[in-house]
């Protein structure tokens, strides 16, 4: 993975004693609180519920084991011995002083981490696929591209004040894990037919209030250009995205009132202007870049065999490990989805454990996904089984990788200001209800996803079940919606009808599984099955 | 009844206007009259609280409470984590009379 | 007239900056004023005959003036580019990189200040219009 040189360390070394006297002349009443925020949210840092919470960027989700125990010790220090993992592969600690924030940052410098640009209406923290390196389906490896981005957009002079936040995924395969068509801007590292590697870019998409897919903005930019033709993309939504209407300030909102040509034109013309204006850094850069992503110093000659004689390790062996692209590896996915608990939160016990199984098992290199587990993505075969018995230990090892109780769920109103209705105690009553694994293997793939409020932090709209909170005249209420995917065969989930309440709800899921399972057809997952039949059956039997 | 709430800027505690300082228990709070926008104005310059505003509020069986379900959640802690629950100093704060 | 920053050594201009519209109506105007949604590409034609424009920032938070400025250097304009309105010193760094060179803040900024502000920053990331060179090229010679 990528390592700072002296110019990174500085930077982010810089940012630290800058935000450090910013505080201070808050603290001091130098800075009104008007003035303050946006510094503060440009440093991940928001006002929550209970208290602040900061948010530590975790680049393209990418974690060594030293970071991941330096975000237990955070955790211990700072916060209340927990922390949560984020649907943008990001951590988020809920507790935190303004006054004891700066020494944290610090802390975080040390190894490399930082919150830079992880709120605010800036560039944040670009995510990636979280078997990026380790998968066989990949084009290359789409993190030095990430890292490209990333050094580019931190400290942009020109996109700090942008209409509002701005959010970047970039992939290397056809199969979407990253959720890129739902991304202002959207990514695909790809080769022409001369073996060039290039990007295409979408723009355009998102989740929230009015949720949209990207439309493909350009085919292919070469790979020399990546760094200005995003920089043409944000300079068109800097000049004329909205910024009358909070709601309507994305650059979803101007792609789709402009119309996609328009923009495209807009985009194309401004590309023209900026390749003559030095923006994109010399091939050496970004090979520099790549050669900290080269595979790692993987053995040969490793045995494909593996005991399933324990059963309870045979369920999370099919479930949650997934094939490598290297003889005698495999990718394995942590849970942090345990039936009853709060899904993404993890303690900073098991970080620590985490830490140690990183640099044990996987070549010292974790990732966060956004679907808030955690992939250790270059573990041999033979040590699956002892990796496994660690994590039943530290309940780690729920076997329920993309079934109905990996579930996304955001932290709603037990901690978020903005929710409508709270979003924890929901994923927890549907886990319980759907808890036998039997069931839940039997119901397959099914990506469930609840968001507390309409901007949509849980991802509801890319569920195949989404689930949206409510405030209906003071109590909370839960929308039912169909049929969504954030993955290459992208589409928006539709609602039923009208909401139920938290119980009614878990009945109502129930309901719509049930039709699933009377009504496939070979091979068909859930989100198939609906796709098949459309919405009348579904609505049907929920309402009569 | 209407009270008055807001954060610690220092620490970002959520806190509940006593009618003289700011206590981190919803129960120690008073009904505000008509010169809290003096108090709000005041308590801002003098940077105890980053912002604070006004919310409803009414005696319950388990004490004085935020009527909204966001405000209770701010007052008593996340619902799904009983160990970081705020609890009261005294458990009959809520029935004390002045 | 105290609280303006400048960072240029030649004579600060007297002339007032029309408005654009007023500019393309004056063939003698050397100072002109864009607001936050004017565009600047409007001026191309006539960066050769003006010594001074003036980007009005109504909201801090409107970050429309910095792509304004950028442009407008792009496209080889050498006088003087003032940042006027709600300028705060926590965005002079970000400004004086997209060629911003002197500020009239609504409110004064400490000239201590400013300094600290405009030298916290060693290096840079990417190539703007001023002309630091971005840390890839001082990795790469």
């Amino acid at each position: 993975m990528y390592k700072y040189d002296t110019y990174d360390q500085k930077m982010v070394d810089t940012r630290v004693e800058e935000f450090r006297d910013q505080v201070e002349r808050r603290i001091a009443g130098k800075l009104t609180e008007d003035q303050f925020k946006p510094l503060r949210l440009m440093n991940g840092l928001y006002l929550q519920l209970h208290a602040y919470m900061l948010r530590v960027a975790i680049p393209y989700g990418t974690l060594n084991g030293t970071q991941m125990r330096t975000l237990a010790h955070i955790a211990r220090k700072y916060d209340r011995d927990y922390a949560h993992f984020t649907t943008r592969q990001n951590i988020q600690y809920n507790w935190i002083k303004l006054e004891e924030t700066p020494d944290l940052l610090a802390e975080l410098a040390s190894v490399e981490m930082h919150a830079i640009q992880t709120s605010g209406n800036c560039i944040r923290n670009i995510s990636s696929d979280q078997y990026a390196g380790a998968a066989a389906d990949e084009v290359t490896d789409p993190r030095p591209y990430a890292e490209l981005l990333r050094q580019w957009s931190s400290f942009h002079p020109e996109f700090s004040f942008l209409p509002r936040k701005f959010k970047f995924a970039v992939i290397a395969s056809d199969e979407d894990r990253a959720a890129m068509r739902l991304h202002d801007i959207g990514i695909q590292i790809v080769k022409d037919g001369w073996d060039k590697v290039g990007a295409r870019f979408y723009a355009g998409g998102g989740m929230g209030r009015t949720p949209m897919i990207a439309p493909l903005i350009r085919e292919f930019v070469p790979i020399g250009e990546l760094v200005s033709y995003a920089e043409a993309i944000l300079r068109v939504y800097n000049r004329y995205g909205r910024r009358d209407n909070k709601y309507k300030a994305r650059i979803k909102i101007l792609v789709h009132e402009m119309g996609a040509e328009k923009f495209i034109e807009e985009v194309e013309a401004e590309f023209v202007h900026l390749q003559g204006q030095n923006i994109d850094a010399p091939a050496a850069e970004l090979e520099r870049i790549i050669a900290h992503f080269e595979d790692p110093a993987y053995e040969v000659g490793l045995t494909e065999d593996i005991d399933r004689s324990d059963p309870d390790f045979a369920v999370w062996l099919d479930q949650n490990v997934s094939a490598h692209k290297q003889p005698g590896y495999a990718i394995a996915t942590i849970s942090l989805k345990p039936i009853g608990g709060i899904p993404g939160d993890a303690s900073s016990a098991q970080m620590d454990l985490m830490a140690d199984l990183t640099e044990q098992y996987s070549f010292d290199e974790c990732r966060v996904t956004h679907s808030q587990n955690i992939v250790l993505p270059y573990v041999r075969k033979a040590d699956l089984y002892a990796l496994w018995q660690k994590l039943d230990e530290a309940g780690l090892a729920s076997p329920n990788l993309d079934l109905i109780s990996d579930i996304i769920a955001c932290p709603g109103l037990d901690y978020c200001s903005l929710a409508n209705a709270r979003s924890i105690p929901l994923a927890q009553k549907i886990a319980k209800r759907f808890a036998d694994i039997d069931r839940q293997k039997e119901l397959g793939e099914l990506k469930l996803k609840i968001s507390g409020c309409i901007n949509a932090c849980g991802h509801h709209h890319a569920g195949h079940i989404g689930i949206l909170g409510v405030d209906r005249k003071g109590t909370e209420n839960y929308q039912l919606l169909l049929g969504g995917s954030g993955a290459e065969d992208v589409s928006l989930a539709k609602i039923t009808g009208p909401g139920f309440t938290e119980d009614g709800i878990v009945d109502a899921i129930e309901t719509v599984t049930d039709i699933y399972v009377a009504s496939r057809e070979d091979g068909e997952r859930f989100v198939d099955t609906y796709r098949r039949l459309g919405m009348d059956p579904f609505k049907e039997a929920l309402y009569g | 009844m209407k009270i008055l709430t807001g954060n610690e800027l220092k620490s970002g505690d959520v806190v509940w206007w006593t009618g003289y300082n700011w206590s981190r228990h919803v129960s120690d709070s008073i009904e505000v009259g008509d010169n809290v926008d003096q108090i709000i104005a005041r308590e801002i310059a003098a940077r105890t609280v980053n912002d604070c505003y006004i919310i409803d509020a009414e005696r319950t069986d388990t004490g004085l409470l935020p009527v909204h379900i966001k405000e209770k959640i701010r007052a008593t802690g996340p619902t799904v984590r009983s160990d970081l629950k705020i609890a009261p100093p005294d458990p009959a704060a809520g029935n004390w009379v002045i | 007239m105290d609280n303006i920053l400048r960072f240029r050594d030649d004579e600060a201009r007297e002339e007032p900056a029309v408005t654009l519209d007023s500019f393309f109506d004056q063939s003698n105007a050397t100072a002109v004023r864009l607001e936050d949604g004017d565009d600047a590409r409007q001026l191309i034609p006539y960066l050769n005959r003006l010594a001074m424009i003036e980007i009005g920032f109504s909201a801090f938070g409107d970050g429309r003036g910095y792509s304004a400025a950028r442009i407008l250097r792009e496209h080889g304009y050498t006088g003087e580019l003032r940042a006027q309105g709600d300028v705060l010193v926590d965005q002079l760094a970000y400004m004086r990189r997209c060629g911003f060179d002197s500020f009239a803040p609504e409110r004064p900024i400490d000239t201590a200040d400013a300094e600290t502000a405009l030298s916290r920053w060693e290096h840079v990331y990417q190539e703007a219009a001023d002309d630091r060179k971005p840390i890839w090229s001082k990795r790469h010679g």
